[in-house]
Order: structure tokens, then sequence, then C-alpha cells
């Protein structure tokens, strides 16, 4: 067999000790490794975004990340969001929304709508940004813009957009960022 | 026919695998737990059109990790069932591009993947056509379509009509190759245990998956276990078994005892499951001065595969639209050397309607009329080719309700009236149909145990909420709260169900349900003893055939085109729908936005580029094959008018999952004809 190199990683606040192929993607070490099929493989390319996860509290395309360059990572995958039997508010609001249909990019929406309300918190700027010295505010704009880089055939797109506007609203009432999401 | 009280049925049950589906913990097939499963590599053929004339598999053999190589040469062989597109490594015969010559089966899919590059084929090319051109010599009349209508359709003489009428519109419309691309590629999870084998499958209907696999190995229906648990998505291109699931049950088959698992790569996804064909369609309108429709013409001709014929039945849906004295359609078809086209999100409906309802606001503009009372003007009082009465139709109250608010009184009748800002706005609208179709064929059994209700049947959901639905019908059917129900679908262990397609399946599989559940409280009544049962096939409608069933709607567009690079968008979209007695609301708004913004992408994106050099699509990604973004969906608006149909079914239901679609390309493109005052009949527009 092909050489192998040794990774630990810890995903959903559990840690694993694994010998992966050089060429094998944190997608496939997740799925195919770990028996963790949260995030989904829609594309392989980077360009569906289905397979998004959280790693150290950033949400990044797994299928375009190798495994072995992410020794000793956090990951989180939308099934790690928040604790057993419990679920994350933007999970929640998904729900209250009917923000998915046919669920497959469902898990992948999540994390990147964790990902969203993070970096907004932290005033990072996109492309439909306006005042780019003031508090970022996640209108409808904003969050359509950030999250385009999750593809939903389904085109759940406004439901998910206003699951995560309600979420962003909690949030920007709280003062806070959102759960799960501080890095 | 008993029509049901609704209880449950019209309200906002939430789904019910909601929580699996926004944790990821729902299954699908790939996400299978099998106990260290092979993975499989395809070679595809990179020629459109020849001959096999070596396969060197050595260098791949040698890899280590590979455990087999399947080729022509020495794969297991199949039953000719006649579909030549199922005939997966049986022959020598190049008949597309991407068409599977061999696989490697593997230990891990890194191996599988690096193996499967090292198979060396050799091919004697002949000469393929996969360019598309409606004047080819190969053009020939469509022998079937797919919806199972006639080909051609004409009452008196309407090229006459046309010469003699006071206003005429005579215009070619296009469309394109589309591929469904679903977010979940086909996958399949198979393991044989001697002539058993069990499968986890990416389909749209477990039976017809079984009943395909069964016929290809010569099996028994018992000797073939398919589950479909939860499917990402269909469209149309998980309607019916392909090549990609042959290889990989053929795979297994050589390793009995283990599992073969296999997702397409999506760029498979763009050679081998099917596409919706191209068409040219050849429209003529001919009116009265005041607007009335003396004639109606659709002449389509669409792209076909040459192994296999697809009649795309792009202009039955204008049989139905409009009223006119002389009418004709028809349909030719050109073979090309691709794989074959197959059933894509109301198919003819889609296509057809940009051409009938862009011909349409181009008749309002010749007439100087209003596209929404030409549209009122020739509302038909029955079928208008087939005569008989329909069994409900709302359009008119769909244009109605829609431009009331839509904001359409404010709208001006000039083109090219609004420049806000450097981008030109204007607005359109269309009209829509799709029919209302009960299946036969289900079976349902429901049982009481435990002091629920267990009903099984094998649907499929796709998406499309069956697994909600059919709880809410048969709570009402049995006169209980949704939580007294468990209903079971998605598996060949469960009474045969028919395919989630064609906007089919709450009709088809809510009427079987309906009447298990009369035969369930005949016998039983309402308190019934543990382990009681009952069972029924789908009922026929006794109204087939006298009257016409479908489900109507009208759609609104904003659009803005920028004045200097022509880039188009879509601020605003409305439909308004009559479908029968809406059984879930919230369901019932997510489908209908969802297919509007299948509208949409096909209106400003989607375009499989075919390369007639390679008969390959060159944009086989989703990078080059673009689908609506987040970013493309701004103000959308789904709603309906209350439409009490007791014809259709017990629930009073038409099928939704399709006429979101229809239509709405044409209203974007008359809106961008209304902003600009430029008048494109190609999809997409830009």
């Amino acid at each position: 067999m092909t050489t192998t190199i040794p990774i630990g990683l810890t995903v959903d606040g559990r840690h694993h000790d694994l010998d992966v192929d050089p060429r094998t993607t944190l997608l496939d070490a997740l799925r195919e490794r770990l028996g963790n099929t949260s995030p989904k493989k829609g594309c392989d390319h980077g360009q569906c975004g289905a397979c998004t996860v959280l790693v150290d509290g950033r949400r990044v395309l797994s299928c375009l990340t190798l495994a072995v360059a992410k020794d000793a990572a956090e990951v989180t995958t939308a099934d790690g969001l928040a604790p057993d039997g419990a679920l994350h508010p933007v999970a929640e609001a998904f729900l209250a929304h009917d923000a998915y249909q046919c669920g497959f990019c469902t898990p992948g929406q999540v994390c990147s709508a964790v990902g969203v309300l993070d970096e907004a918190a932290h005033g990072a700027p996109s492309a439909v940004t306006d005042d780019l010295t003031g508090p970022t505010v996640l209108d409808r704009a904003e969050i359509a813009e950030r999250m385009s880089g999750n593809l939903c055939r389904c085109a759940a797109y406004t439901n998910i957009v206003s699951a995560v506007a309600e979420v962003a609203g909690d949030a920007a009432r709280r003062g806070s960022t959102v759960e799960g999401a501080d890095r | 026919m008993t029509v049901l009280d609704a209880r449950v049925m019209g309200t906002s049950v939430r789904r019910v695998e909601g929580p699996d589906k926004v944790t990821g913990t729902a299954r699908y097939a790939a996400d299978q737990p099998v106990d260290a499963p092979l993975h499989l590599h395809p070679v595809q053929a990179t020629v459109a059109r020849g001959r096999i004339t070596g396969l060197d598999t050595g260098a791949a053999r040698a890899v280590p990790g590979v455990v087999g190589i399947l080729t022509p040469d020495d794969a297991p062989r199949l039953a000719d069932l006649g579909d030549p597109e199922l005939r997966v490594l049986q022959h020598h015969e190049i008949h597309h591009r991407g068409q599977y010559v061999a696989a490697v089966l593997a230990e891990t899919p890194e191996v599988a993947r690096e193996a499967a590059g090292l198979v060396v084929v050799t091919v004697a090319e002949e000469p393929q056509v996969t360019a598309f051109d409606e004047h080819s010599p190969a053009r020939h009349p469509a022998a079937t379509l797919a919806n199972y209508a006639p080909p051609t359709s004409g009452i008196v003489d309407p090229d006459a009509a046309l010469d003699a009428a006071a206003v005429t519109v005579r215009a070619t419309y296009t469309t394109p190759v589309q591929h469904h691309s679903p977010m979940e590629p086909h996958a399949t999870v198979a393991a044989w245990d001697g002539d058993h084998v069990v499968l986890y499958e990416s389909s749209q209907g477990v039976a017809g998956a079984r009943d395909t696999v069964a016929a290809l190995f010569g099996l028994g229906e018992d000797d073939v276990e398919v589950a479909s648990p939860h499917v990402g998505g269909g469209f149309g291109a998980k309607g019916s078994l392909h090549a990609g699931t042959v290889l990989t049950v053929l795979a297994a088959r050589t390793v009995p005892g283990r599992a073969v698992k296999r997702a397409l790569s999506r760029r498979e996804m763009f050679e081998t499951v099917g596409h919706r064909p191209a068409t040219v369609q050849h429209l003529a309108l001919g009116a009265t001065a005041d607007g009335r429709l003396e004639a109606i013409t659709h002449d389509v001709v669409a792209s076909t595969a040459r192994i296999e014929e697809f009649g795309e039945p792009t202009a039955t849906g204008t049989r139905a639209m409009y009223a006119a004295p002389h009418r004709r359609t028809s349909h030719d078809l050109v073979p090309l050397d691709v794989d074959p086209p197959t059933y894509m999100r109301a198919p003819g409906e889609a296509p057809g309607s940009f051409g009938l309802e862009c011909a349409m606001d181009e008749l309002a503009v010749a007439l100087g009329l209003d596209p929404i009372e030409l549209r009122v003007r020739n509302e038909p009082e029955v079928h208008p080719e087939s005569g008989v009465p329909f069994s409900t139709r709302n359009l008119v109250a769909c244009l109605r309700r829609g431009a009331e608010r839509f904001g359409w009184s404010a709208r001006p009748p000039q083109p090219r009236a609004s420049l806000v800002d450097g981008w030109w706005h204007g607005t359109g609208v269309a009209a829509a149909t799709f029919p209302a179709i009960r299946f036969p064929g289900s079976t349902a059994v429901i049982r009481f145990r435990h002091g629920r209700y267990e009903v099984e049947i094998g649907a499929t959901d796709i998406g499309q909420g069956a697994r909600t639905v059919l709880t809410q019908i048969a709570a009402d059917a049995l006169g209980v709260p949704t939580d007294r129900i468990e209903v079971a679908i998605g598996d060949t262990a469960l009474p045969r169900g028919t395919v989630a397609g064609g906007s089919s399946g709450t009709a088809s599989w809510g009427s079987t349900i309906s009447e298990a559940a009369d035969r369930f409280r005949d016998k039983w009544g309402d308190d019934p003893e543990e382990g009681a049962e009952a069972d029924a096939a789908t009922p026929d409608n006794p109204w087939a055939g006298e009257l016409s069933m479908a489900a109507y709607g009208a759609q609104f567009a904003e659009v803005a085109v920028h004045a200097d690079t022509g880039e188009i968008r879509v601020p605003r979209l409305l439909g308004v729908y009559a479908a029968g007695r809406i059984l879930n609301p919230t369901l019932a708004r997510s489908q209908f936005l969802g297919g509007m913004v299948w509208g949409l992408s096909m209106a400003l994106h989607e375009r499989s580029v075919v390369d007639p050099r390679f008969g390959h699509v060159v944009n086989h990604d989703l990078a080059g094959y673009h689908i609506a973004a987040h970013a493309d969906v701004r103000e959308m608006t789904a709603e309906w008018i209350d439409e009490d149909d007791p014809y259709v079914n017990p629930m009073g239901s038409k099928g939704i999952g399709e006429i979101g679609i229809v239509g709405t390309a044409a209203a974007i493109a008359n809106a961008a004809y209304h902003a600009t005052g430029v008048r494109r009949r190609e999809l997409p527009l830009m």
C-alpha cells in the first residue's frame, strides 16, 4: 500500500489518531476513515460547499483540504455544533424557516452560516459591504453574498437567508457572537 | 370518491426528518455504514463514437491495493433489456463520450483512482455527431413522447388561418441542453451474498431500481433489496437507473460478501445520468385585431441520443393553454452521439412554456394589448384540443391576484421606460400549467401496533417532503393526530410505491394510503385491536379521461438589465398558483420557490456547452455549469388561490413539484424585453 502519515484530529470534541494516505482529503478522512458522514461530498472540487466544516473555528471546504495538512486541528461538523441531543441555534432556525428540502447541502449551509455569523461579529467585510469602517450588519444581501459558496439545488435560498437573519438578529441583540463559533 | 376532511392537511407540519438533516446525521446512500467497503473508479471513453480495440490493464493491476479490474472482456454478463444505456461493459462499442469502458476495484478511493488512470484504452474512432442542428439530415418525427402523449396534434387548418389572421407573430425560440445537477451525486452501495444483492441507492423510486437490477441479473424480485432512506435531490436524473449504478452492482458481483461503495464524480454527472435535450421551437400565433387567437402552431425540433430515443414533450403544454380554433403541435428529433436525455424537472413544460409564453408576449406587443388581458381573452372554457371540461382551472384568478400583488397596473405599457442608476428596469408575466398526475401501481399497508398506526409504502422523499405530507394524509384518513402515525418509506421491504416523479407522488401515494385507511376503518373501526392490518392498491380515478386535470399558475418577474454590460438581475419574482388543496403550506411554498429559482437559473445561467469535436460537455462541473446561488435570489414570493377540486384525488391536491419552473424563464425574458426593448429568444439570456 501507499505510504501513510500519522496525524491527530479532534472531531466534534473527540480526539482521533489515524494514518492517512497523503492524498486523502479532510472530507474523505472524516467520512471514510472516521465514519463522520455529516459533511457531504457534492462536487469534490470546492464548487458547491456541501463539505463545509469548521476547522479551528473557521469555515473551510473539507474536500479541498488535505488531511495531512490539518494535523492537530479541531474540526467541527454540523453534527458537533451543539452537545448531543441539542441543536445549535442556526440548526433550530433552519428547522423553523424550512431552510432545506432534500437536506444534502444542509450540514454545509449550517456550518457556513455559523462561520458567517462569526466573521461578521469580527467585522469582516464582504463584496457587498458599503461601509468598511463601521460594524458589519448582516442584512439579507450581506447574508446571501456571504453564503453564495454554498449551493442548494432545491433552492431553499430565501428560507436559508431568513434563518441566518433570525440568528444574526438575535446575536446582534445579545451583542455577542453566536455559540459554537468562538475562535 | 371519498374526499377527506382536512384537519392536519393544510397545516404547516414541520419536516419529520428535520433534526437529522440539519445535523447531517440523515444517512444518504454513500453515508451508509458498511464494513470495509471496496471502492470503484471508472475508466471512461474519451471519444464519442468508436470501438475499443485494446485494453491494457497491466500497470493498473500492479498498484498495491487494487482488488480487481472489470473490462468488457471479463465483466459478468447482463440480460439485454433493450436499453443500450444499461449494457455496461457488455460490448466494445462506444456510443458516447464518458461511456464506461472499464473500472477498478480497490481497497481505498485513492488507489482506485490512481489505478484507473493507468488503464490504457485503445480505440478505433468513428465519425460522430454531437452538435445539435435542426437541419440535420437525420431529423425525423418523434415516434413517442416521454409523457406518452401523441407526438403530433392538429385541428382544422392552422397554416391558412395564420395567413388570414389580422395580426401574426412568427418566431423561433431555443433552449439549450441542461443538466439536473442534484447536490447529491448518484451513489450506490452494493453487496452480494450468493444470488442476492442489497443496495443503498440514491433513487427516486426503489421499486423501479429493484426491477431493473433484477431483470439485468436474471434474479427474482425477492433477491434484490433496495433502500433509499434519504435522497439528496433527483429532479428526474434519479428517476430511472443509469449506467453508473449498473457498473457498481456489476463490480460488486465479482467480490461476493464485500460491499462496494461508489458515488459518481460531478463530472460523470454531465456524461452518464441524462440531461434535458436542446430544443428549437417554431411558434406562430395568429389573432384577430381585438386579440382573439385564431391559430396556434408550436413545431419543435429537439435533440436525442442515437442509441435511445427520448421525445421531450415540449409542446404538449401548449395543447392545454389557450383557446384557438386552428392549431398544431409537432415534435421532430435529431439523434446525436450522446448519452440519452431523460426527464428533467417539468420535462416539456419547462422549455415549451419559454416558447409559448414569450410568443404570447410578442403578440401582446404587436396588438398593443396588455399581456395579462391577452391571456384572459383567450381563456378556454373546455380543454382546447380534447374538448373535455376542466376539473378546476383558475389561471385567470392567478393572473388577476398576481397583478394586484405585483403592482402590475403601474406598469408602463411601452418598453425601455425606466433607467435607474445605469440599470434598465422592466416587468414581465407568463402563465404556467402542469398536469395533475396519479400513477397506478402503489400498495399501502396500515398496521396498528402499540397504540400507533404504522403506514408502509415504498414511496421516496427526495426533498419534496413525502414523509411529512404522507403522515398528514394518513392522520386525516385515519382520523387521528400525527403523533399516532408512523410512516415508513424508501425501501423495497415495504409494499411497492411508484416513482417520485411527474409531480405525482403525493397524489399517487396519498390516494393509496387514503384507500387503505378506508379499508382499515371499515374492517376495524376506530378502536382497532393490536396487530390489526389492512392494505390497498392505488384506486383508479373515475374521472380520468372525463375531465382535464392540471395545476395552473402565473409568474411575474421584475428584471434589471445593466445598460453597459447587459448583466441581468432579477430583483423580484412572484408566483401565484392554483393547485388544488395545499396540504402543507410551508413545504409547498418551499417547493414553489425552489421551482421558481430553477426558472431563474434557466433564464440566466444554465447551458451545457458541448464541444462538437469531442462530444463532451465543456463546462462539466459546478464552476462551469452555473446554477443559481444565494446571491442570485432577491425578493421571492409564492402564494396560491384556494381551490376546491373534488375530482383529482381524496386529498383534493394537485402536484406542485414542477409548476414553479414553468413559465418563469419566459416571465424573466419578457421582463428583460420590457426593460430594454430587446427581444432575446434564446436561453440562457446572458
